[in-house]
């Protein structure tokens, strides 16, 4: 395109999601104030409360927002690989130079200021992921071609888990896996992420029953035939073979009833039962693809095998891997320990404050759940309780509409670029807001485990503006350069 | 994007924001419309959080006598906010017998928030607080009538006995700094201030429980909420079981009366300690409850500076008992062996006077038995000199610096870092670059430094550390290190000496022999087969301080002891009796010589010391 068209940067400006953006840090900043007001405090602007500090904050991420809009486009394509280095031996160096604040170690002291480097990292991370798989002759052809996308975004996650113990920040590269599914990675792969957290789930809820293999149970090998039956469905398209599952499914019923009915009178051991179905349905799979030459058969006796490895690993993750606050998080959001006092007493108070807002809310600075201090981090992550609670149905779901209009705008933009590249950062970008919607949302509505994300421009906190104002505020620049931009 | 294969997926993306937010706003609806037993939870003000306050754990000697027990109060708190018009003043104070002026002076102050910081019409405000049971019982009854008031249950420390107050320290009310350390602690909580109630504070504390109780829109208490199913019930502290034998301390300090000085008794075995004093001392009930402040404020101003706890952080010359150590760091460093003698000419010695008359020449138990200057001042420079001096001094400096490690072997010149004992100072062994910075490094020689050879000059000791050296003796040459609580066996923390046995067998007879036939022959009991040194140490605050370290039975230690009475005289004279009827209370059970204990009780070495 022509040179002029690069001096005038206010004209490609995607104002609408500029507007959005101020809506969002306004009202957080708005509600924040909310959160930590206790009755007799002074002014929004009194820097010795949550809501002045914020303030700096948010003034802060404007200052950030123009220097970031001033740069040349190129700089982000050009310098990501570099930033990328940096990066990872900032976070390396992180656990050495922070200070532990309420177990964490993220954090690093900069004079008054505490920075979370692991916020900045997913801007990073999304430039550098976006230049490697924008390049003209990247494409997802086999699962090869995923390894350095998946290591880019893995070896920082993994050293935010296991060095600074932040799983809740490390979770959010999980967001990048819809990136790489809009690049073509398959469908399957997210279905099989669905399909392992349900497994995940279902197994920890029900196996509780001891097996020679370790644990399982009934509920687990149930869960595992129906799993194999829907399997054989999607891969059998034959009439023939969709004959077949029904019968095993059948027969699997039969004996099921039968052992139930014998059960009244003679005590049926189950899990052995349900053991020997599923390797016999295994051994009859592999029996009748041989016969048949339907080599498919095979992949659902592996796919059921997977799943008997799959759950034992499920198992030993839950006793033996996650730190005991984490496992009672996750068993009380499934219901398996009632813990209102402990780990669910902030769901609880979350969901009552929310819950007493009603209809109409009641009040700006009016709530008393939250003014009391019912809720805990309620400026940071359970801000949306004051929004639940001081606006009631109505703010609440304004604000998630807020929230969709601006990530389907985030995807629109993306969808218009001509740059690979930085259409990839765009989806990038969406899907990281969406990530942490999801979680901070779900979790404050009881629907998600309590994992510490905070709610993006709302939550209290100066690194995850910032990080979030980076993340926007360049995706925002090369938008507006995308007609200078050809791939 | 033409020619892109995967177009279409976008609507896959954008459709799972949109599902997730749909999910989202069903299950608001569901929460803030649908449901309607939060709105009854929450109703305004619906819930009061009320902390519950564990009791703290008990503090025991080490015979299961009860030291520190809990003694209830009462406090009272008022939300503004619920107060309403109709709130009846007159009635309420007469419920508590305090004038109108009294209560307006006090609301005043409250909603002062200069004063009162954390002023807030919404939140309980301390109105009153350490009340007795019978102080609140007219308003207990009458608490319906008055919303916003809640009475609180609290504890405060109360003791068995008017004894070891520094070394149960005290606890007291928590600063902005706690606060920020430690989010377990709230305005207006206690926590240990000193001694063990600060050492063990996390076992002692326990843990704070909450009760969440509901209330109408009135203020008045409806209940626990949802069946106490959120409440946390408070967890007591553990009680902690103290090496102190009570029986042993009580008798310390009462033989302390009137006298600055301090006393630590240690079993040598086990490194814990028996008895630990310093005088004067205080009541430990003065710094509890209301009057703690201002008791707290006497006891800083008193100018014999009680709050000092003398027994860990007080340093002196050890003097004559400092010749224990001498002389088996002068057997193990080969300055001397078992048979070496020495001439002493008495008082006409040269270059330090002896202070005894006894015979010339003597041996090392004679000259321990004797307390002997010259003797001890020989070995001394012929253990630095062996070598001679060298080039610069080198050979004679690599000597001293032998000799003072072996004598810091003993604990001594620095603190005890692995133990329980909150206050402590360090002493001094002086270093060569002490005296090189005095003297220059070829200024001094074996005779610029012959104070230290009898336990004068820069070297500095603390009764704790005297009472230790005294167990490392009996102990045969290790020490465990001294500590207070009964239940951490601290048999690990053994600290081993390289001296050799038969060097302690020497030493051990000379201080048996001091209680046979020398300076502490006069406190003796011969079946308790003591041993012991005596000390007379010159300072420049007046009179001499008197000092004794001894151990008893001699063939198997059972107790060690360290006696300093400052300013007192001779320490034949005033250390030595009270370590003799301390042993003989701690090995027997009871003190026979009632004569000798009333006597040393009864006499007063300085007018300004009192107990609080």
């Amino acid at each position: 395109m022509r040179a002029s068209r690069s001096g005038n940067i206010l004209q490609h400006l995607d104002w609408t999601t500029i507007g959005l953006f101020l809506v969002l840090v306004l009202f957080g900043w708005l509600n924040i104030y909310g959160a930590s007001y206790t009755f007799d405090q002074t002014s929004i602007f009194d820097f010795s409360n949550r809501a002045g500090k914020q303030f700096t904050w948010i003034i802060g991420s404007i200052v950030l927002a123009i220097v970031l809009l001033l740069i040349d486009y190129k700089t982000y394509d050009v310098l990501a690989y570099i930033a990328y280095g940096a990066m990872l031996l900032l976070l390396l160096a992180t656990p050495f130079l922070a200070h532990n604040i309420k177990g964490s170690m993220s954090w690093i002291s900069l004079g008054p200021v505490n920075l979370q480097p692991a916020e900045f990292a997913k801007c990073i991370v999304a430039l550098t992921v976006a230049k490697y798989m924008g390049r003209y002759e990247y494409k997802i052809r086999t699962w090869r071609d995923l390894i350095v996308p998946f290591a880019i975004i893995g070896i920082p996650a993994m050293i935010i888990m296991i060095l600074q113990k932040e799983t809740g920040s490390a979770l959010v590269f999980a967001a990048f896996l819809l990136v790489f599914y809009r690049q073509g990675m398959s469908g399957y792969v997210l279905w099989v992420g669905v399909a392992a957290v349900a497994l995940f789930i279902l197994s920890i809820r029900l196996g509780a029953v001891p097996l020679p293999l370790g644990t399982g149970s009934v509920g687990i090998l149930t869960c595992m035939l129906l799993l194999t039956v829907i399997e054989i469905f999607f891969i059998c398209k034959e009439h023939r073979m969709r004959w077949q599952a029904l019968i095993m499914t059948g027969s699997v019923a039969v004996i099921y009833g039968i052992c139930l009915i014998v059960n009244i009178w003679v005590r049926m051991p189950f899990n052995l039962i349900s053991m020997g179905i599923v390797l016999a349905l295994v051994i009859y799979n592999i029996a009748i693809s041989i016969y048949w030459r339907k080599y498919r058969l095979l992949i659902v006796a592996a796919f059921t095998l997977f799943c008997i490895g799959y759950t034992h690993a499920c198992d030993y993750v839950f006793t033996h891997v996650l730190h005991p606050h984490q496992r009672i998080r996750i068993e009380v959001l499934l219901g398996m320990k009632e813990d209102p006092a402990g780990a669910g007493y902030n769901v609880n108070q979350a969901r009552i404050a929310i819950g007493s807002g009603r209809f109409w809310g009641k009040g700006y600075l009016n709530g008393t759940q939250t003014k009391l201090q019912f809720v805990p981090e309620q400026d940071t992550d359970f801000i949306f309780c004051t929004v639940g609670e001081e606006w009631g149905f109505v703010g609440s779901i304004g604000v998630l509409l807020v929230y969709l209009w601006f990530i389907l705008r985030l995807f629109v933009i993306a969808e218009r670029q001509r740059n690979v590249t930085t259409r990839i950062y765009a989806y990038a970008v969406g899907s990281i807001f969406l990530f942490h919607l999801m979680i901070n949302i779900g979790m404050v509505l009881g629907l998600l485990p309590v994992i510490g994300i905070p709610l993006p421009f709302f939550s209290y906190g100066g690194s995850s503006l910032w990080g979030f104002t980076l993340l926007l505020f360049i995706l925002l620049r090369l938008d507006a350069a995308r007609m200078e931009q050809l791939n | 994007m033409i020619n892109d294969p995967y177009y279409r997926r976008r609507y896959v993306i954008s459709g799972i924001a949109v599902v997730v937010v749909l999910v989202y706003i069903i299950r608001l609806f569901y929460l803030q419309v649908i449901d309607q037993s939060t709105k009854d939870q929450a109703d305004n003000n619906a819930l009061v959080k009320q902390t519950i306050y564990p009791s703290r754990g008990l503090i025991y000697d080490r015979n299961g006598e009860l030291l520190v027990f809990n003694q209830p109060i009462y406090e009272i708190t008022m939300v503004m906010r619920e107060m309403g018009k109709e709130w009846d003043t007159t009635a309420f104070c007469q419920c508590l017998q305090i004038s109108r002026v009294e209560f307006d002076d006090r609301i005043t102050e409250i909603k002062d928030k200069k004063k009162n910081r954390g002023f807030s019409r919404w939140t309980p405000q301390v109105f009153m607080s350490q009340l007795k049971k019978e102080d609140i019982a007219s308003l207990q009854e009458s608490l319906f009538l008055f919303p916003g008031i809640q009475i609180q249950k609290r504890t405060l420390r109360d003791y068995t006995y008017k004894a070891a107050a520094h070394v149960l320290g005290s606890v007291g009310e928590v600063n902005q700094n706690d606060i920020d350390r430690d989010d377990y602690y709230a305005r207006g909580d206690y926590s240990g201030r000193d001694g063990l109630e600060r050492t063990y504070e996390q076992q002692l504390r326990g843990e704070k429980g909450v009760e969440i109780l509901m209330r109408d829109s009135r203020g008045r208490m409806q209940g626990s909420y949802q069946d106490g199913q959120l409440d946390k019930t408070a967890i007591a502290g553990t009680d902690l079981y103290t090496t102190l034998d009570i029986r042993l301390q009580l008798l310390a300090e009462e033989l302390l009366t009137g006298k600055i000085g301090s006393v630590v008794a240690i079993e040598p075995k086990t490194g814990e300690i028996l008895a630990l004093v310093s005088n004067p001392s205080w009541n430990p009930k003065v710094l509890v409850g209301k009057e703690r402040s201002k008791n707290y404020t006497d006891l800083l101003n008193d100018e014999t500076k009680p709050l000092l706890n003398r027994a860990t952080q007080a340093t002196y010359s050890p003097g004559s008992t400092f010749k224990t150590i001498q002389a088996l760091v002068c057997l193990q460093e080969k300055g001397i062996n078992a048979n070496t003698v020495y001439p002493c000419s008495g008082p006409g010695s040269s270059p330090i006077k002896c202070t005894h008359h006894h015979g010339s020449p003597v041996s090392l138990e004679n000259a321990i038995e004797q307390s002997c200057n010259p003797y001890f001042w020989c070995a001394f420079r012929d253990v630095l000199q062996q070598d001679g001096y060298g080039k610069e001094n080198a050979d004679f400096r690599h000597r001293y610096e032998l000799w003072r490690n072996d004598v810091m072997a003993f604990g001594l010149g620095q603190k005890f870092t692995d133990t329980d004992l909150s206050e402590q100072a360090a002493g001094n062994i002086p270093s060569i670059q002490q005296y090189d910075r005095t003297y220059g490094k070829t200024g001094w020689k074996a005779i610029t430094i012959r104070s230290l050879s009898i336990g004068q000059g820069e070297i500095l000791v603390t009764p704790l550390q005297l009472a230790n050296q005294a167990a490392t003796i009996a102990n045969d040459g290790y020490y465990i290190t001294p500590h207070l609580n009964k239940n951490d066996s601290m048999l690990t923390h053994r600290h081993q000496l390289n001296i050799e046995k038969r060097h302690f067998d020497v030493v051990k007879s000379g201080m048996h022999r001091v209680m046979q036939y020398g300076t502490g022959r006069h406190y003796a009991v011969d079946s308790l087969h003591m041993a012991g040194k005596t000390g007379t140490v010159q300072n420049p605050h007046g009179k001499d301080h008197a000092i004794f370290i001894g151990f008893a039975p001699v063939d198997n230690p059972q107790i060690a002891v360290a006696v300093v009475v400052e300013n007192a005289g001779f320490g034949a004279t005033w250390a030595c009796p009270i370590a003799s009827l301390l042993m003989e209370q701690y090995l027997t059970g009871e003190v026979k010589r009632k004569y000798i204990q009333k006597d040393i009780s009864n006499k007063i070495l300085n007018e300004s010391v009192k107990k609080w």
